[in-house]
């Protein structure tokens, strides 16, 4: 299972890129493989502010509805609209071409809290 | 299995072919434009289907056939018991002093209907150890709905604005977080702990003075008893919140534990579960609500009352602070008759039984097939229980592959991937009305598949075989869906 070094993670399965004082944040590679077919995916909008562990959209696969959780407080900039018309990139590309919101984040300090490559094959590897 | 045999009705289509012809006229002819406005008068014939009768008969014959339910087969759906519905009950539902009435009729000329939802108010009141019950609600959801809005008047007569919070466990039905929500809620989740009840210390952190109802079925989702319910019930009265009990479950404990007497204050019953009216396919449903009888002021009007051995509908201004109607008339009221037939048949002792058994076959069931599947929790379950496919998955079987298997058997599957805090879930729920031999061949179905899992796995994985369409693209379907037929 793919799981690229230089993301950080989530408990929740998301990876966090880190981009000149913004993250862009999508699902792993790994929640996509329990999710299935992915049919749907409802992001926010973009000037939304999301909440560290608080719901910021779902994903919805052909066996059930999935929460995403925010891994960082922040401002959403930017949006990946493609997702609406095209949900098979998130099973497809996890890493790239299905990246979902760019966030401004307004705590820095909440990054380091996430989880490195290694640490989160741990954690689902224990799972 | 021919290609027209499944073909949709448009693709037997002729021109010119006809099922049925029509009187010659003997009215003068009007032109359609003197009858109905032009622009509402289409241009094109519409393209209907043209065939013979007996074509149009075999192929909605062959449909039904094609249906699977109670009455063609073994349909053990976890959380919605689908057990058998008796068929004494459409005998007394099509007396006429129940099937050619009128709700407008004056109540003289209906006492008996009348009477009839008067006596299933108090039969239900008196399972379920409430004070007053609704027949009005139409469904299980619908019912939730109208229990929360009961619990949100009382609350609001009593100045308690600020309770804005519903609590649900993690365990529980989608509707619940969904009815709490329509109701104007903010739902919050309690987790269950490691043996698949509520975390009685988790309740009592999310639990506050915004707190104005805990949403519970019990037994859970799981299919277990909450035994700590007594203590829930406190922590949540003592924090001026309601009890709201999720009936879905009841099947569980006729006449063995009421939701009253565990301290819940407002419950729905899901007549088309537990009470055997017809379940799936529209029904109709039936989710009559009860009350204790401080909220009663806020039932929906109007409920039947008996005065002087003379049956009526109570008036509004006798329950001002009614939360109003919530559906036309008196609920399903031929729905109604049939959950009367089947308590009036069963009797006391006997709804025990259905319980008993209903457990009885459940518990069977989970032991004989513990050893081949995870079974996540020890404890003895009530009228359903949770398997985990996480071994078969090691295997690269998922749970959707064995219930696509189990279509080769001829069963409708359990339920799956439902409830979410169990990994690849199947929830399986055999009902009282099932004998032993039909049990034992379904867990022998089960055995098969865990071995096929081991030995042959692409045999599950690529399963249905026998259906008359293999292994559906679910994922098309649900990414690109075509609604309706196009003509190519």
């Amino acid at each position: 299972m793919s799981l690229p070094k230089d993301l950080k993670y989530s408990k929740e399965h998301e990876w966090v890129k880190q981009e000149d004082g913004k993250v862009r944040i999508g699902i792993t590679a790994f929640a996509q493989s329990e999710l299935g077919d992915i049919v749907f995916v409802e992001l926010p909008e973009v000037g939304d502010t999301i909440e560290a562990d608080e719901s910021f959209g779902s994903v919805e696969s052909v066996k059930t509805v999935s929460e995403l959780y925010a891994p960082v407080s922040g401002k959403v900039v930017e949006v990946n609209d493609e997702l609406e018309d095209s949900p098979e990139f998130v099973n497809e590309s996890p890493y790239e071409k299905a990246w979902m919101v760019v966030v401004e984040p307004s705590d820095a300090s909440e990054i380091d809290k996430l989880m490195s490559a290694d640490d989160y094959e741990k954690m689902i590897q224990e799972d | 299995m021919s290609e027209k045999q499944h073909a949709l009705i448009f693709e037997l289509s002729e021109p010119g072919r006809v099922s049925y012809s029509l009187p010659d006229l003997d009215v003068p002819e009007q032109s359609i434009g003197e009858l109905v406005p032009t622009n509402y008068v289409r241009e094109e014939p519409p393209d209907l289907p043209e065939v013979s009768e007996l074509q149009l008969m075999r192929h909605y014959t062959s449909l039904s056939n094609r249906n699977h339910g109670v009455d063609s087969g073994f349909y053990p759906l976890g959380s919605c018991t689908m057990k058998y519905n008796p068929k004494v009950h459409e005998d007394v539902a099509r007396l006429p002093g129940f099937a050619h009435i009128h709700p407008y009729q004056p109540v003289s000329t209906v006492q008996g209907a009348l009477e009839l939802m008067y006596e299933l108010q108090n039969s239900l009141a008196e399972i379920t150890g409430m004070d007053e019950v609704t027949l009005q609600s139409a469904a299980g959801a619908q019912g939730e709905w109208t229990g929360l809005m009961l619990i949100r008047a009382f609350h609001e007569a009593n100045g308690d604005f600020q309770r804005t919070k519903v609590i649900v466990p993690d365990s529980a039905h989608g509707t619940n977080p969904a009815s709490a929500t329509v109701a104007g809620f903010d739902a919050v989740t309690v987790k269950s702990n490691d043996r698949g009840l509520v975390d009685l210390d988790h309740l009592k952190e999310v639990v506050g003075n915004d707190t104005a109802a805990l949403m519970l079925t019990n037994p859970n989702t799981l299919g277990l008893f909450e035994e700590e319910i007594v203590e829930m019930a406190k922590v949540v009265h003592e924090a001026g919140g309601k009890l709201y009990y999720d009936g879905a479950n009841s099947n569980a404990i006729l006449g063995i534990t009421r939701p009253g007497d565990m301290g819940f204050d407002v419950v729905h019953l899901n007549l088309h579960k537990t009470f055997t009216t017809p379940h799936g396919g529209g029904g109709p449903g039936s989710g009559p609500v009860g009350v204790k009888e401080e909220l009663a002021r806020f039932l929906p009007v109007p409920t039947v009352v008996k005065e002087e051995g003379y049956y009526r509908f109570n008036r509004e201004s006798e329950r001002p602070d009614s939360i109003g109607r919530i559906k036309p008339y008196y609920g399903n009221f031929g729905i109604n008759v049939r959950a009367y037939t089947y308590i009036r048949t069963m009797g006391a002792e006997g709804l025990r039984k259905v319980s008993e058994n209903a457990v009885l076959n459940a518990n069977y069931m989970m032991r004989r097939l513990a050893p081949y599947f995870d079974a996540p929790y020890e404890q003895h379950c009530k009228h359903e229980f949770v398997l985990s496919g996480r071994k078969q998955k090691k295997l690269g079987v998922r749970t959707l592959d064995i219930a696509k298997r189990l279509l080769d058997f001829g069963y409708h599957p359990p339920t799956i991937y439902f409830p979410l805090n169990v990994d690849e879930c199947m929830m399986v729920e055999p009902t009282e009305t099932e004998t032993k031999e039909t049990l034992d061949a379904f867990i022998d179905a089960m055995i098969q598949i865990a071995k096929e899992a081991e030995e042959e796995p692409e045999t599950v994985q690529e399963a249905p075989h026998e259906t008359v369409l293999g292994r559906l693209d679910e994922t098309t379907a649900a990414r690109k869906p075509v609604l309706r037929y196009q003509k190519s």
